[in-house]
């Protein structure tokens, strides 16, 4: 008898698979000196450590919101009964349990960003005074004001002030601790060194950009959600619904979107590139056949196709589905794995023409010489050296691959409609602004959540080619 | 050349077959036509009456692949390969939903379409590279620097804000332009000038960027400092020089998109109303009419297809040597 009924979406699943994948690559680059000292000098990237920060804030966010749970009905009369505890349809996630003044506190329509007041005039009994015309008291945006509705500025900028000022003692602690790291423990008065260092930026690691960072996101998310409790910062949309709370959800669609598509493309990508450059001949021609036609087809319309389909099968197959979250995870899985059928071919490409150059050196035909299988060298020997290749083009892809997310939700063939993403938030939002008076907020919290992630992701990415770029280093 | 030209395109037969193939197993077998009879229907109409019925109008009640009623020839074009996949070769698209002829709505709507791709594709160009140089003109300076991140930045706006944000400014807020729609003939002007604006500055970000690395390859080649060591000023280098020397492979590298232009832009024409390939793509994807999709599934094939032999003619135009590999 528990309070939840721990939910495992398949996306949940591939989410913590590439986590620990993240993880185990990681010891792998660390075994490898080649590679760890590409990412030293990734690490050494102001640039590039200030977006992968930003990147991580995103993914914690997006963690978060892949651990769902049921939670249990309320139903005393029936506990007593000493029946089966029923659980809500409704999945939920960890997000949603921490963000529960934003997920519940919904008001009726649309109000502007720390609006008290809705932003449709309702026709209102008050008492004394018949009908009278107005634009009606928020349920709970500002509520805690009671009467002083003109003390929004002073409210927010103190509750703002205050937290900010806790999240400089938070951040200071961090800077403290960055300093001791770099200083070191053992000789007094090391850390006042360590931080000099660190403000000249004389470390090898990029520590004053990713403290720098780190200051601007406390400085920024902490005051955010501690207004948030009680004032809708973003706004509500046209069902009343708290626009930062569909801002924090979409993350996730974003980053699965992005990552869960190269999990798909990477094995087609790299198994098929290299054995056409390596073993040439008939293997070679098939494979180029392949990825000719898959490119030649217009991939939006191959997607469309795609979606269109798996739409059929879904909607004639509901007994496949328990809740309604299950069949938006599904799409957005077979949306995954058709994006990531569509994307293999370009690194497809660019693999086998360098295993093509690979295997005319000297150290394969040495190997060859040897009498080494061909697939032991392909692992030990070609592998290795098209690691570079394989991690620029990942990292280059994520971002294109959110954009994509947006325009194929606009087209219709994105995420479900229930499913909140960038997209299907762009997609509602967009008719807003034609509207009289405008509705600009759910449009422009879309646009800059999303700008945010994809200029983090591009210059991350940037950082990441030029350290491993053999022609630009 | 001819004979080169000549292999170029039988190499392109087995493409279009394959691209074929793919489309017909999307659409006939991975759903048969009861699920799209299904699916068209509704689920309020769905008997298998109904279902029969809109099978026969459309022509899908016939067998995949051999009809073992129908003897001699028949027993093979007499099924839904060869009446609705195979035909799409001679330029037989068939029927869409709403009963209009497919290839003529196509004929009608490419026009439409060139008006807004063409100019946006040959502006943009420009644009492109005028800036591309002027980012490597100054290269290793803080101009180049910056201009780079900006880039950066601009690639990484999405294409949508570009659109809704322009349609807001320049048509709700500013009221220059109209916000929606076509006209005939040289009215079409003032339609035209908010997409291919708003089509030139999104694309602006990322084509700059990948010009300027052209640019950078060019200038760090030796015939540079020969040219430079001759004593000719740094703009004579530039404009003279690598300038026609980096056209070379930014040229062959856009020729492929050159065809594909006649599908028109999904977004842009979606969004601005214009009667073109792209919206009638988006309104077939929304109203579920697979006929359309599947046509313009072929059609954009084909498209690529040209633009990948136009390439590689364009490649042998510039480097003979390649001819004769």
């Amino acid at each position: 008898m528990r309070d939840f009924q721990i939910v495992i979406l398949w996306s949940d699943v591939l989410v913590w698979l590439l986590l620990a994948a993240g993880i185990g690559v990681g010891v792998l680059i660390a075994r490898s000196p080649p590679l760890l000292a590409a990412w030293r000098r990734v690490s050494a990237n102001r640039i590039g450590m200030a977006a992968a920060i930003v990147l991580l804030a995103f993914i914690g966010v997006g963690l978060l919101d892949s651990l769902h749970y049921r939670p249990a009905l309320e139903s005393e009369s029936r506990q007593e009964r000493g029946q089966e505890r029923q659980y809500a349809v409704e999945v939920l996630s960890l997000l949603d349990l921490l963000a529960i003044p934003l997920r519940t506190k919904n008001e009726k329509t649309y109000s502007a960003p720390f609006a008290t007041r809705l932003y449709a005039m309702e026709t209102l009994e008050v008492p004394g005074l018949g009908t009278v015309r107005e634009f009606p008291r928020l349920k709970y945006g500002g509520s805690h004001l009671g009467e002083r509705e003109d003390a929004v500025f002073a409210d927010a900028g103190l509750t703002a002030l205050r937290v900010g000022a806790l999240a400089m003692l938070g951040w200071l602690a961090l800077a403290g601790a960055a300093a001791l790291a770099v200083g070191g423990w053992q000789t007094g008065g090391a850390w006042v060194g360590g931080w000099r260092r660190i403000w000249r930026g004389e470390t090898a690691f990029a520590w004053n950009a990713v403290l720098a960072t780190l200051a601007v996101i406390l400085l920024v998310a902490l005051p955010l959600f501690a207004l948030a409790g009680q004032y809708h910062v973003f706004g509500t949309d046209k069902v009343g619904q708290d626009v930062l709370y569909q801002i924090l959800k979409s993350v996730r669609t974003a980053l699965i979107i992005g990552l869960v598509t190269t999990l798909v493309m990477l094995p087609l990508a790299v198994l098929l590139g290299i054995v056409a450059g390596y073993f040439r001949g008939w293997v070679d021609d098939l494979i180029q056949y392949l990825y000719t036609v898959l490119n030649s087809i217009p991939s939006v319309l191959l997607i469309a196709a795609a979606v269109l389909m798996m739409q059929v099968v879904i909607d004639t197959h509901p007994q496949w589905f328990a809740t309604a979250a299950e069949r938006a995870d599904l799409r957005l899985l077979a949306l995954c794995f058709i994006l990531g059928i569509m994307s293999w071919t370009s690194l497809c490409r660019l693999l086998r023409g360098e295993t093509l150059k690979l295997r005319e050196l000297e150290y394969i035909q040495a190997a060859q010489a040897f009498g080494v299988s061909s697939w032991r060298i392909i692992l030990r020997h070609i592998l290795p050296n098209l690691m570079h290749i394989v991690i620029i083009s990942l990292v280059m892809d994520f971002s294109s691959l959110v954009l994509a997310e947006a325009v194929l939700s606009y087209v219709g063939v994105g995420v479900d409609p229930s499913m909140t993403s960038f997209g299907t938030m762009i997609n509602n939002a967009r008719m807003e602004l034609g509207r009289e008076p405008v509705v600009w907020w759910s449009l422009a919290a879309a646009f800059a959540a999303m700008f945010l992630l994809v200029l983090a992701a591009n210059l991350f990415a940037d950082a990441v080619r030029d350290a491993f770029d053999p022609r630009v280093a | 050349m001819l004979a080169y030209i000549v292999r170029r395109l039988l190499y392109a037969i087995p493409i279009l077959i394959g691209v074929n193939l793919i489309t017909f197993a999307l659409f006939f077998i991975v759903n048969t036509p009861d699920d799209m009879a299904r699916m068209q229907l509704g689920v309020k109409r769905v008997t298998p009456e109904a279902i029969a019925q809109w099978k026969t109008e459309r022509g899908y009640d016939r067998p995949l692949f051999v009809n073992a009623a129908a003897g001699g020839v028949a027993a093979l074009t007499d099924t839904i390969f060869f009446q609705k996949s195979a035909r799409m070769f001679v330029g037989d698209f068939g029927r869409a939903e709403d009963g209009r002829d497919i290839a003529r709505e196509i004929a009608t709507r490419m026009g439409p379409s060139l008006a807004i791709a063409l100019p946006t594709f040959v502006l943009g160009l420009f644009v492109a590279i005028s800036f591309a140089l002027t980012l490597a003109f100054f290269r290793a300076t803080a101009f180049d620097v910056w201009g780079v991140v900006l880039c950066v930045a601009a690639m990484s706006v999405s294409g949508l804000f570009y659109i809704i944000g322009g349609q807001y400014l320049f048509s709700k807020v500013w009221r220059l332009v109209p916000i929606s729609g076509f006209g005939d003939g040289l009215d079409a002007w003032r339609f035209l000038v908010l997409p291919v604006a708003i089509g030139v500055v999104a694309g602006i970000g990322a084509s700059t960027r990948w010009y300027r690395t052209i640019f950078l390859e060019e200038v760090s080649k030796d015939y540079v400092r020969t040219a430079r060591a001759k004593g000719l000023p740094e703009t004579v280098v530039f404009f003279r020089h690598i300038l026609r020397n980096a056209l070379i492979p930014i040229l062959t590298g856009v020729v492929v998109v050159i065809p594909t232009l006649f599908m028109g832009s999904l977004l842009t024409e979606s969004f601005f109303g214009i009667p073109g390939l792209g919206s009638y793509t988006i309104d077939a994807i929304n109203a579920q009419d697979f006929a359309v999709v599947r046509s313009m599934v072929f059609i954009g094939s084909v498209l690529y297809i040209v633009g990948l032999i136009l390439t590689d003619i364009s490649y042998t135009l510039v480097d003979p040597r390649i001819r004769f590999q």
